[in-house]
């Protein structure tokens, strides 16, 4: 199971159905597999702890949908936590502004190692249509270190299941 | 009374130093320069016509070859009156508004911190939006400033308004919050449970967005403006494509600004049945917010059936619409209307007959009209106290002044607590199911865009559009060379947060999650 998980963490997105949210085997797909890694990794409970760094808002409303009863991430063993003292993973969107970088370094460091952090959406990637400029930094790894990227604008629903489900195989 | 009130009131007070415009786009802005001593005389004038304060900005005109301009947009009804004054490059100070007009503070500090305009008497000069450890001397939204470098940060300390005294304590909340929100800052300063004051620090989220509107084509200008928020991409986008077709004389197809009114009022739905749940969630009643959340997701993926994006997104383009529906689109929508309706209302049912949550919504986070006013609200938390304040009414795009084809209902509650903006919401929701039929069963053939022509140097352009949070103003400056010199965009939360700081004061701590989730402001379309 541990190699089929590889497989597909190193393959990525290269399937069209896990890109459509209507798609709900696509879904139940991604969350056999997500579930899957979680037990085996992280004892069944996977803590995420949220950090907007600069984002529109649409991002998050993405990941509200994630956890919303037709995603229903909890089913998976995925959490979103209040403190990043107890988080196995940092889910952060972007760009990162100059006025958030250091709350988020301090959210990084505050996040017990070993950790994982994920990039969501094209902002959060490279900066996105905000670019690079006295305000905007760019992407997420222009500050922290960044495991896994999840490009979209918003990335939707499935798009993060399976962006986490990356994150957690490798 | 006359029918051009504020125009007349400026006009009378001021004389022959207002010089008004001939020609005005939209019909219903005037517009006028004065001398910049005379700035504060035509704020007093609008005053004590009623008028309200709608946005105050500063332009960098130096690629004209002037220094500085002021503008405040004061709004009364249906009219809009853009006062400008010209500034010298070498000493721009203008006399400030804020006390004539309370939102002007902020605004004025907005000024202040970014492009370096000086308005003299303003009683707070704290940096706003600019942090402390920013370089005294940056300006980002001058000409002269150099965008591109990375700021070094310096040391400084801000300010905080400060409660003392025996058994007062402070509370400081965020950037980084404990749900899935945006980031600021909120310092309460509390005496056993109950708040004597709050006092909101927001800036986190500035990404130099008026500056970037400056770098960018016209066209991705609108791209850029469905991201100014993500929730409200499709108000935004209307606003900043309407000022643009306003200042080229473009007109959009007739079927292309029925399907924007469709789009508005599907992220409008959207947006208050999460609001509608979150509200009910941060009164512990969970099962609300699972059950709208429910719906909410409905309607996304509806969006992204027919139109290819949950939210809409870059649906909205300078000239018309991206997106299209079909009879077969259209059939579908009006199925899952019945449907939403159906379930809708029986949740609100639930909403009505619960007593633990009325208890915790009614009469909690009061706003009192007065205070509404004062602050000059709009939209929703505008409606919920008492101010009868809706661009679909006052000035509308077609469809919407076709009054005797929509004829909108729009409610005003006057309680001002966290019930009135819920009710206020419930309401809307019904309403935008009513319009969205109508839209659906006269919407007009034809084309869904036209091309935009290059506006003419130093043209301006203004709209104003009523997003889901309330009225959302854009305002177009094209440089000598036709390109964006200058786009302001004022979202609804630039003057609604004045409303929350207003009215926590007397609510305990526990309260204050309901009623920030009540008015649910935009953090990075009030910081840009």
């Amino acid at each position: 199971m541990i190699r089929i998980l590889r497989q597909i963490a190193r393959t990525g997105v290269v399937t069209e159905p896990h890109h459509k949210p209507d798609d709900d085997s696509g879904i139940i797909e991604i969350g056999r597999l997500l579930e899957e890694a979680i037990r085996k990794r992280f004892r069944g409970s996977l803590a995420i702890r949220q950090v907007d760094a600069g984002s529109c808002n649409g991002c998050e409303l993405e990941i509200h949908a994630v956890n919303n009863p037709i995603y229903n991430c909890e089913r998976f063993g995925i959490h979103f936590t209040a403190s990043p003292r107890f988080a196995d993973m940092l889910l952060v969107t972007g760009p990162v502004t100059h006025n958030m970088e250091i709350a988020l370094k301090r959210t990084y460091e505050a996040t017990p190692s070993p950790k994982i952090v994920v990039a969501v959406g094209d902002c959060g990637c490279n900066g996105g249509i905000f670019g690079e400029n006295y305000a905007s930094l760019g992407g997420i790894s222009k500050v922290i270190p960044v495991d896994v990227r999840i490009p979209g604008c918003p990335p939707t629903p499935a798009m993060l299941l399976e962006g986490i489900l990356r994150a957690v195989g490798e | 009374m006359s029918r051009i009130r504020l125009r007349d009131a400026v006009a009378t007070t001021l004389g022959p130093d207002a010089v008004f415009d001939e020609i005005a786009s939209p019909s219903t802005l005037y517009s006028c320069t004065v001398p910049k001593e005379k700035f504060g005389d035509a704020a007093r004038a609008v005053k004590k016509a009623y008028g309200l304060l709608a946005a105050e900005w500063a332009t960098d005109e130096t690629a004209f070859g002037r220094g500085f301009g002021i503008f405040a947009c004061y709004r009364w009804g249906a009219q809009y009156l853009i006062v400008r004054a010209e500034l010298p490059a070498d000493n721009p100070v203008f006399p400030s508004i804020a006390k004539t007009f309370v939102p002007a503070y902020r605004f004025e500090r907005r000024i202040l911190s970014m492009m370096g305009v000086v308005p003299d008497g303003l009683p707070d000069t704290r940096p706003w939006i600019k942090f402390e450890d920013w370089p005294a001397n940056a300006f980002p939204l001058r000409k002269s400033f150099d965008a591109s470098a990375r700021l070094p940060r310096t040391d400084g300390k801000y300010k905080w308004a400060r409660a003392e005294g025996e058994g007062v304590y402070e509370i400081p909340v965020g950037p980084v919050h404990a749900g899935i929100i945006e980031p600021g800052h909120f310092r309460f300063q509390a005496l056993g449970e109950d708040v004597i004051n709050l006092e909101a620090r927001l800036g986190y989220v500035h990404k130099g967005i008026e500056k970037r509107f400056e770098q960018l084509s016209w066209a991705d200008g609108a791209r850029l403006a469905g991201r100014v928020s993500g929730d409200t991409t499709v108000a935004h986008a209307i606003g900043y494509c309407a000022a643009l077709e306003a200042m080229t004389g473009c007109l959009p197809p007739e079927r292309a600004y029925w399907l924007r009114a469709m789009f508005l009022e599907r992220e409008r739905i959207a947006n208050h049945l999460g609001d509608i749940g979150a509200i009910c969630n941060d009164a512990a009643f969970a099962f609300m917010l699972y059950q709208f959340m429910r719906l909410k997701e409905m309607l996304l993926r509806a969006n992204h059936r027919l139109f290819g994006h949950r939210f809409m997104m870059d649906r909205v383009i300078p000239g018309g619409v991206a997106a299209n529906i079909d009879e077969s689109g259209k059939s579908a929508m009006l199925a899952e209307l019945d449907e939403l309706s159906k379930q809708f209302e029986k949740l609100v049912k639930i909403y009505d007959e619960n007593a633990s949550l009325e208890d915790r919504v009614r009469d909690t986070g009061i706003l009192k009209p007065d205070k509404a006013r004062e602050i000059c609200a709009v939209g929703i938390v505008a409606r919920a106290s008492g101010l009868n304040l809706d661009c679909r009414i006052f000035n509308p795009f077609p469809p919407f002044d076709r009054h005797d084809l929509i004829e909108l209902d729009v409610p005003v509650y006057i309680s001002g607590d966290v019930n009135a903006r819920v009710l206020v919401r419930i309401h809307e929701i019904r309403e935008s199911i009513r319009v969205i039929r109508i839209l659906l069963a006269g919407m007009p053939d034809g084309d869904i865009s036209v091309t935009v022509p290059q506006p003419m140097p130093g043209n301006t352009g203004f709209s104003a559009v009523e997003g889901w949070r309330g009225e959302i103003i854009y305002w177009l400056q094209a440089g000598p060379n036709g390109e964006i010199n200058r786009c302001m965009a004022r979202d609804p939360s630039d003057v609604n947060w004045l409303g929350l700081e207003q009215c926590i004061p007397g609510n305990i701590v526990p309260d204050f999650p309901l009623c920030n989730k009540s008015f649910n402001q935009s953090y990075s379309g009030h910081d840009l």
